[in-house]
This record gives structure tokens, C-alpha cells and sequence, in this order.
């Protein structure tokens, strides 16, 4: 049990430290609803299901779909997607 | 500079959480309040969530003040966006996009309405339901930017939500008791139809999260001339 | 063995805390900031719903079962339900103020966007803006020293 818990606990910090480190500021939004899952998580394992209800709704929904349509008007989205019809070389 | 103050202050309050935590003995809360709780709900609200009958029930006044907070966040957030554009410059989404809403929006809708109307008896309650009721009605804008939601149709749920919550709570008062006390008959505990007005305050609450955070990503999902 | 699942528990909610008002102080961007909020938030919700759990208790939802079993404490569960959709709603908003930000001064970077508001209030008091800190605002400037003046007598 103890296992899970820190194990939780390491995946839940890890995430967070992403978030200030990443440069891609797409991929800290992501890192940032990992951390809401990750703290969701220890709340279904401190016995709390209707808060850990609410925080994967709107920590790890809501929350980052409202910063993650922020980026997109604040124009900072990037998205290296290669040139359509290129195919990787061959 | 900055750096040094902000490592001494993170020091500071690491140690100050560090020395508090200390004192409380986890795993053995005194809990005189949430003991008291546990063995009169049943009896006063009729309620088998007991978080639902604190935030209803004993705590009502805090889930006002929390919606009036909500509602204020909403509206100065509109306020600074301005007026919702229609994504002129978006493509729709493809084939994959579209069907997926259009099957998922009632899906949602049912989902949402399920939780928020069985809060008193399972994990789930108002905030829930709303913020699933609020993706079910901003899915189709993903999928078709060129459509807009109708803010004065949601303006007018929000308004008449919040203000159901409010009468609901002034009827107690007009009855002799307190402001947002539970009302009606607790019925049969443990079935859909009991602990009184708190299916129905609950209803409310998920209206009105509901409509407004649709309302408010609408908002931010709309274009100005920043984006390409 | 108990104890130290606490112990885990506790390091993961005030470090979750000091990442994020370390974020918020220490980063340039304001975008970054709002992220660091939302995780300081999350870091003090957990610390909330620490302080009321109990051993060998099982969540605070009655049953039809007979027996009655000891359960966490709900109070701040109903606490932690408000402070999550309150926080949402303060990061909704802290995210408006940054899209004008962005909208008005064209950057997002902090100094940057902090010296051309102080400029932008300069020019409508009337007052000459200032280009440093250490040079006062107004009309008589110091002089520039000169690049030859001090060698400080070490050259050989």
C-alpha cells in the first residue's frame, strides 16, 4: 500500500516539476491536467470519492480544456506537424 | 536576487507547513464535528451522501457564497473577453469529430443529468453533473466553429437557476426556520424521491455551473484576430 | 508503517504547494504562472482532505447495511468540493486577464509587459518615463560617466 502511495506521490511531483520545465507550453498544459489526475487519484486512495470526482472533472477536464483554449487565442500553439502529403523518408 | 528571496521563503513555508502537519495526528482526527454529523444526518436531512448533506444541509450558506463567487469569475471573465465571435477562420472538424459529437452531446446529457439528480445517494452532486452538462453543450463548438451557442437562452437558465436556489432557501426562512434549511418530507431513506429539497437545490446548482462554464467556453473558444 | 504513509503523503502535498508558488514567483511568463496556480491549488486541496482522513475508515456515504462503521471526516470534503470549483473559476478568470494582456501589449513576457504598462501610465500623468530604476523620473538626468575615466592604476 505504502508502494502505491509514493509511487503516486513521485508521478504526482515529477509532473509538476514538467510543468515549470517544459518549454512547449502545450505540453506543460498537458503535464498540468496529469497533475490533477495524479492528485485525484490519491484522493480515491484517502477514502474521498466525491472529491476525487470533482477534481478529475475539472482539474483534469474542464481546467485543461480552459487553458488549453486560452493557448490557442493567445496564439502560442505549436504544432510541428510535417507538410501534408509528406510521408516520413523512405 | 529574486532567486535567493523565493528559496528562503519556499524554505520558510515548507518548514512552517512541515511543523503544522507535525502536530496533527494523521489517522486520528479528533472529528468531533464530522462524528456528531455521521450519527444525526439520517434523521435531520435524510440524505445518504453525507458530503452532499453538509454542503446542502449544514453548509448551505458556503455553497451560496460559492455560486455567487462562480457567477462573478463567469461574468468579469465575459466581460474582459468581449463579445463571442463565430470561428470564421476554423475549418470544421472532420468526419471522426462530428459524429462523435453528435453522438457523444446526448450521451453527456444523460450522464450529466444522472449524476446531478443522484447526489444525495452516491458520489456526484451539482458540481459534477454541471461541469459534464457544460462539455456536453461546448462539444458541438468543437466540432463546428462556425455555429455559436445562444448566450441569451443560457444567460436566462443561469439566472433563473440561481434564483430558484435562492427562493428555495427564503421559503424555509418564510416557514419559520432557518435560511436554507431542508425542507419537505425526508421520505424512504436510500431512494430518489427523499431528503426533501436537496434533490431539487442540487438541480439548481447543476443548472447553473452548467450554463455558465458553457457559456464561458464559448467565450474563450471564439476568435480574435490574434489567432491564425 | 503507519506512519509513514503519512509521512508520503505529506511530502507529496507541500511539495505540490512550494512547486507551484515557486512557479508562480520565480517565472517570467504569465502564462506559466497561471499553470503554477492551478498547481499550488491542487497541493493545498490535498492538504486539506490529509487533515480529515482516518485508518480503516471507509468513505463517508451511509449504506443499507446494518453495522455502523467509522468513516472519514466529511466536513472538509464539503470544504475541498467548494475550493476546487472556486478555483476553476479564478483560473478561468486569471486567463481572461492574460488574453488582454496579450491583446493590449503584445507580450506576455512579465518585464516586459510591466514596463510598458509603466509607461503607458507615465505618458498619461504627464511624467517623463524613466528608463532604469535608479534614475529618477523628471526632467534633469545625471550624467553618463565616461568609459576612460577609471582604470584604477593596475595596468602594466
Amino acid at each position: 500500500m505504502i508502494w502505491l502511495a509514493a509511487a503516486l506521490v513521485a508521478f504526482t511531483l515529477g509532473a509538476a516539476l514538467a510543468v515549470l520545465l517544459f518549454d512547449n507550453l502545450l505540453a506543460a498544459v498537458a503535464a498540468a491536467s496529469v497533475v490533477s489526475l495524479g492528485v485525484s487519484l490519491m484522493f480515491v486512495m484517502l477514502q474521498a470519492p466525491d472529491v476525487a470526482m470533482t477534481e478529475a472533472a475539472v482539474g483534469a477536464g474542464l481546467s485543461s480544456l480552459i487553458l488549453a483554449l486560452a493557448l490557442r487565442r493567445l496564439g502560442l500553439v505549436n504544432l510541428d506537424l510535417k507538410a501534408d502529403g509528406g510521408d516520413s523518408d523512405a | 536576487m529574486r532567486s535567493l528571496a523565493t528559496v528562503l521563503f519556499l524554505g520558510g513555508l515548507v518548514f512552517l507547513l512541515a511543523v503544522l502537519t507535525e502536530t496533527l495526528s494523521f489517522g486520528n482526527p479528533p472529528m468531533l464535528v464530522g462524528d456528531a454529523i455521521q450519527r444525526t444526518a439520517v434523521n435531520d436531512v435524510g440524505a445518504a451522501n453525507l458530503v452532499t448533506a453538509v454542503v446542502l444541509g449544514y453548509r448551505g450558506l458556503d455553497t451560496l457564497g460559492e455560486l455567487s463567487i462562480l457567477f462573478a469569475a463567469a461574468t468579469a471573465g465575459g466581460l474582459v473577453l468581449g463579445a463571442a465571435r463565430a470561428g470564421s477562420r476554423q475549418r470544421p472538424g472532420g468526419f471522426i469529430l462530428c459524429a462523435g459529437a453528435d453522438l457523444l452531446f446526448p450521451l453527456l446529457l444523460v450522464v450529466g443529468l444522472y449524476i446531478v439528480m443522484h447526489g444525495h445517494l452516491t458520489p456526484g452532486g451539482g458540481f459534477q453533473g454541471g461541469v459534464v452538462l457544460a462539455a456536453a453543450f461546448f462539444l458541438p463548438l468543437l466540432a463546428r466553429p462556425t455555429e455559436t451557442l445562444s448566450h441569451t437562452w443560457l444567460s436566462v437558465v443561469e439566472g433563473m437557476a440561481g434564483t430558484a436556489f435562492i427562493a428555495i432557501g427564503m421559503l424555509a426562512l418564510f416557514r419559520g426556520e432557518a435560511f436554507l434549511a431542508p425542507l419537505f418530507d425526508k421520505g424512504v431513506f436510500g431512494e430518489l424521491v427523499s431528503s426533501g429539497s436537496l434533490p431539487l437545490l442540487y438541480l439548481a446548482v447543476g443548472l447553473k455551473v452548467g450554463s455558465e462554464l458553457a457559456s464561458l467556453l464559448s467565450r474563450l473558444a471564439s476568435d480574435d484576430e490574434m489567432t491564425s | 508503517m503507519n506512519t509513514s504513509i503519512g509521512l508520503v503523503f505529506f511530502v507529496g502535498a507541500i511539495g505540490l504547494t512550494a512547486i507551484g508558488i515557486a512557479g508562480m514567483v520565480l517565472s517570467n511568463h504569465l502564462f506559466r504562472m497561471v499553470l503554477a496556480l492551478a498547481i499550488a491549488e491542487a497541493g493545498a486541496n490535498l492538504l486539506l482532505i490529509l487533515a480529515g482522513f482516518r485508518w480503516d475508515a471507509v468513505a463517508p456515504i451511509l449504506s443499507n447495511s446494518e453495522v455502523a462503521q467509522s468513516m472519514v471526516d466529511p466536513v472538509p470534503q464539503a470544504m475541498v468540493l467548494t475550493a476546487i470549483v472556486i478555483g476553476v473559476g479564478v483560473q478561468a478568470l486569471a486567463l481572461s486577464l492574460v488574453i488582454r494582456v496579450r491583446q493590449r501589449y503584445g507580450t506576455l513576457d512579465m518585464q516586459e509587459a510591466r514596463q510598458r504598462m509603466q509607461d503607458d501610465l507615465d505618458a498619461a500623468a504627464g511624467v517623463t518615463p524613466s528608463r532604469s530604476r535608479q534614475q529618477p523620473a523628471g526632467e534633469r538626468l545625471l550624467p553618463v560617466p565616461d568609459a576612460t575615466v577609471e582604470t584604477g592604476g593596475r595596468h602594466d
